[in-house]
């Protein structure tokens, strides 16, 4: 068994500003990423991002990441990270086991943080088993981080911010983007995102969702279909649109799978995204010791996760024990930031969330 | 393919690495996925699904899809798209649930 | 409609201009129509001429009297909202960021283009500035008939 003070699962936004807010204070941390590289989903963020300048808005997503990991350098003494190590399962009394190059080990520790992030939606479609079908999240993996193209012309299904940005991106890439499609009435995402798009000639669809794909062993081109106001197909407006790609942006789940194995309670938020913990205001989960933060508690921008993380690591020391001063207004400082990221429309899912969080505290 | 040039990413030329791919020599960088030099190489079918063998590409990039299992030197249902790509690494396409050596 | 196309209105578009007097000039023209947290457009405005306040989540407003038109904001703003207008009649100017490949070139011709992404007249290309700051959004000076200034948003090089 090792023994460390505090397990961070997850290396992304969330999970490094937690570590970071921990070991400043000297606590011992062990942080778990599977991936091979910390940052998360913000390596492949090419754009730069919104916010205060608290949240390193105007910066890059790339860049981000690479300032929140550099930040944690002067704290190696308090910092064990694990990469391409995977948590396996967390049990009574802290105990958390972990997998790494084949190997097996358990850990035990005084308290524990989730920032496990979130997953991509699928769509139900004909043939949406295609390849040439892509997640979101892929379509950026392979342009972003490796260089490769997805393909040479793709259709976008989902014009939330991620759907947004990545056709974007996809321009810069030199790929055609053939059309944004979107199943509501309206654009999902912010509208400066959907203007830059259409002022480059991309058609963004609303009221119209895919119906199938095309394609034999591989997409050749996808058929979509208008909705009406009610969501029902409209028959006879069927058009095909010819591509080699089609990138699915439908929104993300948060990845709850380690809470719910250990037994936390667990509630099916739609706002959230999916099944999220009946956390605390203070992040904390039935499991006593066990806290979240980052989209695992709920999908937000990555902003949020950046808070959430720093907030969360001073729960964590406040648990602990250490209690201060400094650390208070700290924490005043980002929920205050918090509120103020929540508070506009597009932050009203996350505050109905919170609020459907609160009702279900009061009835467990 | 390869992106050649991107107005904000500097994508640089990193070292060729040979691979083999249903026993045929195959070229990937250095800090490449399996499953990206594959999809660099024009290889986008990268399983079939178990039952009905239907094609399977590259889909989430994050080793949760099962889209990309494929054998590596010997070992079935490496999960390709979050495995580096090594030197000489021996990949071959999975029937059904592959097999132990 | 902006909500359903990406595409502004007109008249949503001549809102965020000062009266034509002013515009010669340059001036920022901040096209944020939502409640959206986000003010890296007030923090990088060297002469508090735009303002947001304590909730960032309040749209833009421009104080066209402290705004001197330095384009420091233009290359700030994570939604690529803001460009720098002026016009000395028959030409406008304006100052666009903008973050493709190729590199408009002084001295080149490209297509001037809308806000729906159809091509309505030429863009000569005065100046291309890149500066670490700026952190690879390229800002480009074009000059445009004057009648152009409250359509064009962006360029699209002409092929050969």
């Amino acid at each position: 068994m090792i023994h460390t003070d505090v397990i961070i699962v997850g290396g992304g936004p969330a999970g490094l500003c937690a570590a970071y807010s921990l070991v400043k204070q000297g606590v011992s941390v062990t942080l778990f990423e599977r991936n091979s590289k910390l940052g998360g989903q913000l390596v492949k963020q090419t754009h730069k991002f919104f916010g205060s300048e608290k949240q390193y808005a105007k910066t890059r997503g790339f860049d981000i990441a690479a300032k929140l990991i550099k930040d944690l350098e002067p704290y190696s003494a308090f910092l064990t990270i694990e990469k391409n190590a995977t948590v396996l399962g967390i049990y009574p009394d802290k105990v958390v086991t972990v997998m790494k190059n084949e190997a097996y080990f358990k850990y035990q520790c005084k308290a524990i943080i989730v920032s496990t992030g979130a997953m991509e939606k699928v769509l139900a479609f004909e043939q949406n088993d295609l390849p040439g079908i892509y997640g979101a999240g892929a379509v950026q993996t392979l342009m972003n981080v490796y260089g490769v193209y997805p393909g040479q012309s793709i259709v976008m299904v989902g014009s939330g911010n991620i759907g947004l940005i990545v056709s974007y991106q996809l321009l810069q890439a030199g790929v055609e983007v053939k059309a944004v499609i979107e199943a509501a009435s309206s654009i999902g995402g912010y509208k400066v995102h959907a203007s830059k798009l259409r002022r480059l000639g991309v058609p963004i669809l609303t009221n119209t969702t895919i119906k199938k794909a095309h394609g034999v062993d591989f997409l050749t081109g996808v058929e979509t279909i208008q909705l009406d106001e009610s969501w029902k197909t409209i028959p006879g407006t069927e058009k095909t649109i010819q591509c080699d790609a089609c990138c699915i942006s439908v929104g993300l789940a948060p990845m709850h799978q380690l809470l719910s194995m250990a037994g936390v309670h667990m509630k099916y938020i739609p706002e959230f995204g999916g099944i999220v913990p009946i956390a605390s205001d203070t992040h904390e989960t039935s499991y006593d010791g066990l806290f979240v933060a980052g989209d695992v508690y709920g999908i937000e921008e990555a902003s949020s996760a950046i808070v959430e993380g720093y907030l969360s690591g001073l729960y964590v020391s406040n648990k602990l024990g250490m209690k201060s001063e400094e650390i208070n207004s700290q924490i005043a400082d980002f929920h205050q930031q918090l509120e103020y990221l929540r508070s506009g429309p597009f932050g009203k899912k996350t505050r109905q969330g919170l609020e459907k969080i609160k009702e279900a505290r009061n009835v467990t | 393919m390869r992106i050649k040039e991107h107005p904000i990413l500097e994508l640089i030329d990193k070292e060729k690495i040979h691979f083999f791919y249903n026993g045929e020599v195959m070229y990937g960088q250095v800090g490449d996925s399996i499953a990206a030099a594959l999809h660099a190489s024009g290889i986008k079918v990268l399983s079939k699904s178990i039952h009905l063998e239907r094609p399977r590409g590259f889909y989430c990039a994050i080793g949760n899809c099962s889209s990309c299992h494929m054998t590596v030197d010997g070992i079935p249902n490496v999960k390709t798209c979050i495995t580096e790509l090594l030197p000489g690494m021996r990949v071959e396409f999975q029937s059904g649930k592959g097999v132990l050596r | 409609m902006l909500h359903k196309t990406g595409i502004p209105t007109i008249e949503q578009v001549k809102d965020q201009f000062p009266e034509q007097s002013k515009l010669s000039k340059p001036k920022a023209i901040i096209e944020c129509y939502e409640d959206i947290p986000c003010n890296p457009c007030e923090t990088s405005c060297p002469f508090q001429a735009i303002i947001i306040g304590p909730d960032i989540n309040q749209q833009p407003k421009v104080d066209f009297d402290k705004c001197t038109g330095c384009t420091i904001c233009v290359t700030s703003c994570p939604g690529l909202a803001i460009i720098v207008a002026e016009v000395h009649h028959p030409h406008a100017i304006i100052k666009i960021p903008y973050e493709f490949l190729p590199r408009p070139q002084k001295g080149e011709v490209w297509h001037a283009v809308n806000r729906s992404g159809e091509i309505v007249g030429d863009a000569n290309i005065l100046q291309t500035l890149v500066s670490r700051r700026q952190d690879r959004t390229l800002l480009v000076s074009i000059q445009i008939d004057s009648s152009l200034v409250y359509e064009v948003i962006t360029i699209r090089r002409k092929h050969a």
